[in-house]
C-alpha cells in the first residue's frame, strides 16, 4: 500500500511536469500549428541557462529565475522570427523537419557548450515544502513540480479566457484567414506564442532539472515524451494537455513499479498508436479528423 | 527509337507516351551509360580502401533513400520510423543468414520482405490518420520497434548484438570492399531504376494521385488506403534492402545505430535531395554521406591544431549542429533541394548564352 502512494505521489508530480512541457507544445501548435520537435531542446537551453545564472555568475536564485524566463521568453521569439516565419503556409514536411533540425542544431550547441555530464543544481529548495506522513515521504521538489503545474494552468486558462492576447490566439487557431480579415496580428500572435512556449519549456526544464539533474541528453528525450501526453489529451486542449501529463506519468511510475523499468519508457508509445487509431483527436480536442 | 537532337526550347510533347519519357534525348542515356561505365569499371580500382568504404556506405544511403523518398515524396505520406525500419532489414538478415543459414541471395530479399510486412503494419494506421497524427504515429513505431529490438533477447541477442557470417554469392565469397561494392552498387542501380520506373506505371501514378489530393484521389476511384500501405510496403522493403547490406557489410550489429536520428538522416537526404525526385534522393543520399566523412575529417583536423590542443572538443557536437544546420538552410532558401539546383545548373547550360 505504501509502495502504492508513494508511486501514486511521484507519477502525479512526475505527470504535472509532463503536462506542464506539454504546455508549452500545445501553445505551439493551439495558435500556429506547428508541430515543435525542438521542444526538449527548448526544455534543456532553459535548465541550462539556469544553471549556469546560478552557479557560474553566481546571480541569486529569486534574481536568476526570472532572468532564465526572460532569457527564454526572447529566445523563442527569436526563433519564430528567424526560422519559422519564412514557412507559412508551407507543407507539414518542411516544418517538422525544419523544426527537427533546430532540435539538432540546439542540441550541438549545448553539448559544445556544456558537454554531456549530469550537472546538479545547489540544492536551494527549503525543506517545509516536503510532505511527511502516512509512511509517504513527498520531497520538496516534487510539492514544487505539482503547485507549478497548477498555477500555469490556471494562469494559461484565465490568459486565454479574458486577456486580449489570449483570445486573438485563439481567434487565430480557429480561423486564421477570419482572424487576419478583422484585424489580428497573427504573426505576433505567432511570435507570442513561440516566446511564451519557449518560457513554459524552461519552466518544467529547471524542475526537471531538480529532480533528475541535468544532462543534455535526458532532458531533450522529454521533447518525444511529450507527444503521447498532447494526443492523448488533444492537441489543442491546455487541460487536456496536464489531465494527459497526469495520465502518462502515472502510467510510466506504475509500469515501472509493477511491470518492469525497461517497459516504462515505450508504454506511452504503445498507448500513443492505440489512442491514434481509436480515438486521434484525443480527450479533449477539436474533431476534426478526416477519414480518407 | 535513336533520336540524337538536343532539347527543344518549349514543350513540344504530342503524346503521353513523350511526356512520361526518361530521357528526353539519347544525349542523356549516353551520358548516364558512360557514367555506369566510370562507376563499375574505373571508381573501384582508382579509389583507396577507405574511400570505397565511404562510397559503399553512400551505395546503402541511396537505396534506403531512394525508399524513402517513394513514401514522403511521391505519396505524401511522413514516416518518422523509417531508422527502425532499416534496424529491421539488419536484424532480419542477420537472423536469416545465423538461425537459419540462408545464403546472400535469399537473406536480403527476405529480410526486404519481412521489412516491407512491419512497415505495412506501422502504417495501417494511415487509414483513419494523415499528416501530422501520422508522423507521431510512425514516431511511436520507432520507439517500439527500438524496445523490440533492444528487449527481445531470445532473438535480436538485445545489446550483444548479432556477429553475421562472411557473404557469400552462389558460392564465391564477397570479401573486402570491392566485392561489396559491387553488390552494393548493383543493387543501388537496380533499385533506382525500379523505383524511377515504377512512377511510369499504375500503382506510380496513384501514389501520385493520393499525394496531390487524397480526397481527389479517392473520387476519381483510386482506393487510396491499400495503396498507401502498399507505399509503406514498397518503401519499408527498400528500407529492409539498405538494413541487409549494412547488416553483411559491417558484419556485426547492434540495435543502437537504428535511432531516431537516422530516421531523421534519411528524411533529411530525401528533403535535401528533393521531395518526388529519384535523382534527387540520389543526390541527397551522397550528399549527407559526404557530410559525415567531411565532418569527420575536419574534427580530426581539429583536434590536432595546437591552438584547440586544450578545448575538450565534441565529435557528436559539431556533427549535431552542422547536420541540423544544413536542413535548417536547405528547407529556408532551397526547399526543392539538389534536384532544383542540378536542374537549374543543367537549364543553365541548354539556354546558354541567354539564361535567365
Amino acid at each position: 500500500m505504501e509502495f502504492f502512494l508513494q508511486l501514486l505521489i511521484n507519477g502525479i508530480s512526475i505527470g504535472f511536469l509532463y503536462g506542464l512541457a506539454a504546455l508549452g507544445f500545445v501553445m505551439i501548435f493551439k495558435s500556429s500549428s506547428v508541430l515543435n520537435f525542438a521542444h526538449g531542446e527548448l526544455v534543456a537551453i532553459g535548465a541550462f541557462l539556469f544553471l549556469t545564472l546560478v552557479t557560474s555568475a553566481k546571480i541569486p536564485v529569486l534574481l536568476a529565475f526570472p532572468l532564465t524566463l526572460a532569457g527564454t521568453f526572447a529566445l523563442g521569439f527569436l526563433i519564430e522570427r528567424v526560422f519559422l516565419r519564412p514557412l507559412i503556409g508551407e507543407s507539414l514536411i518542411f516544418v517538422i523537419m525544419l523544426t527537427l533540425g533546430l532540435a539538432s542544431m540546439f542540441k550541438g550547441i549545448m553539448l559544445f557548450v556544456w558537454g554531456g555530464n549530469l550537472y546538479m543544481f545547489p540544492d536551494f529548495l527549503p525543506s517545509w515544502l516536503s510532505f511527511r506522513g502516512a509512511g509517504i515521504y513527498v520531497p520538496p521538489v516534487y510539492v514544487l513540480s505539482t503547485a507549478v503545474g497548477l498555477v500555469f494552468l490556471v494562469l494559461f486558462g484565465f490568459f486565454f479566457k479574458y486577456s486580449s492576447q489570449g483570445i486573438y490566439m485563439r481567434s487565430v487557431a480557429d480561423n486564421q484567414p477570419a482572424a487576419l480579415s478583422l484585424g489580428v496580428n497573427v504573426r505576433r500572435v505567432f511570435a507570442l506564442s513561440w516566446a511564451i512556449a519557449a518560457l513554459v519549456a524552461a519552466m518544467s526544464g529547471i524542475v526537471l532539472g531538480i529532480i533528475n539533474g541535468i544532462n543534455v541528453h535526458d532532458l531533450t528525450s522529454i521533447g518525444m515524451k511529450v507527444f503521447p501526453v498532447v494526443i492523448l489529451g488533444g492537441l489543442e486542449s491546455i487541460g487536456g494537455a496536464i489531465l494527459g501529463g497526469l495520465i502518462i506519468g502515472l502510467l510510466e511510475t506504475f509500469t515501472g513499479g509493477y511491470l518492469s523499468p525497461s517497459l516504462r519508457d515505450v508504454i506511452p508509445y504503445a498507448v500513443l498508436v492505440v489512442i491514434l487509431l481509436v480515438r486521434p483527436y484525443g480527450l479533449f480536442g477539436l474533431v476534426e479528423i478526416e477519414r480518407v | 527509337m535513336a533520336r540524337l537532337q538536343f532539347h527543344p526550347c518549349g514543350n513540344y510533347r504530342e503524346s503521353y507516351g513523350e511526356e512520361l519519357r526518361i530521357f528526353e534525348t539519347d544525349y542523356g542515356r549516353a551520358a548516364l551509360l558512360a557514367g555506369l561505365v566510370l562507376l563499375f569499371a574505373v571508381v573501384p580500382f582508382i579509389s583507396s580502401a577507405y574511400f570505397l568504404y565511404v562510397i559503399n556506405l553512400a551505395g546503402i544511403a541511396v537505396i534506403g533513400a531512394v525508399g524513402l523518398n517513394i513514401l514522403i515524396g511521391f505519396t505524401g505520406q511522413i514516416s518518422l520510423g523509417h531508422g527502425a525500419f532499416i534496424g529491421v532489414g539488419a536484424y532480419g538478415a542477420a537472423i536469416l543468414a545465423t538461425s537459419l543459414h540462408l545464403p546472400l541471395f535469399l537473406a536480403v530479399p527476405l529480410a526486404g520482405c519481412v521489412t516491407a510486412a512491419v512497415g505495412m503494419i506501422f502504417g495501417i494506421p494511415s487509414v483513419r490518420l494523415k499528416g501530422l497524427y501520422l508522423a507521431i504515429a510512425t514516431l511511436a513505431g520507432q520507439f517500439i520497434i527500438e524496445y523490440v529490438l533492444i528487449q527481445w533477447e531470445g532473438l535480436t541477442k538485445g545489446t550483444m548484438g548479432i556477429v553475421l557470417p562472411q557473404a557469400t554469392l552462389f558460392g564465391l565469397p564477397i570479401s573486402g570492399d570491392r566485392g561489396f561494392f559491387y553488390l552494393i552498387f548493383a543493387l543501388a542501380v537496380f533499385m533506382t531504376w525500379t523505383a524511377k520506373n515504377l512512377f511510369r506505371t499504375r500503382s506510380g501514378r496513384a501514389f501520385m494521385a493520393i499525394r496531390d489530393n487524397d480526397r481527389a484521389a479517392e473520387g476519381m476511384g483510386i482506393p487510396v488506403f491499400p495503396y498507401k500501405l502498399l507505399a509503406f510496403g514498397i518503401s519499408s522493403f527498400y528500407a529492409g534492402v539498405a538494413g541487409a547490406l549494412w547488416a553483411y557489410y559491417t558484419m556485426s550489429i547492434t540495435p543502437e545505430p537504428f535511432n531516431l536520428d537516422l530516421s531523421i538522416e534519411y528524411i533529411a537526404m530525401v528533403i535535401i535531395g528533393g521531395l518526388g525526385s529519384i535523382t534527387g534522393s540520389v543526390f541527397g543520399a551522397l550528399f549527407i554521406s559526404g557530410l559525415n566523412e567531411i565532418l569527420r575529417s575536419l574534427f580530426d583536423l581539429l583536434t590536432n591544431l595546437p591552438l584547440l590542443q586544450g578545448m575538450e572538443l565534441n565529435p557528436a557536437a559539431l556533427r549535431q549542429f552542422v547536420f541540423g544546420l544544413a536542413i535548417v538552410l536547405f528547407i529556408l532558401f532551397e526547399p526543392k533541394g539538389l534536384a532544383e539546383v542540378w536542374r537549374v545548373v543543367r537549364s543553365n547550360f541548354r539556354l546558354w548564352p541567354f539564361s535567365y
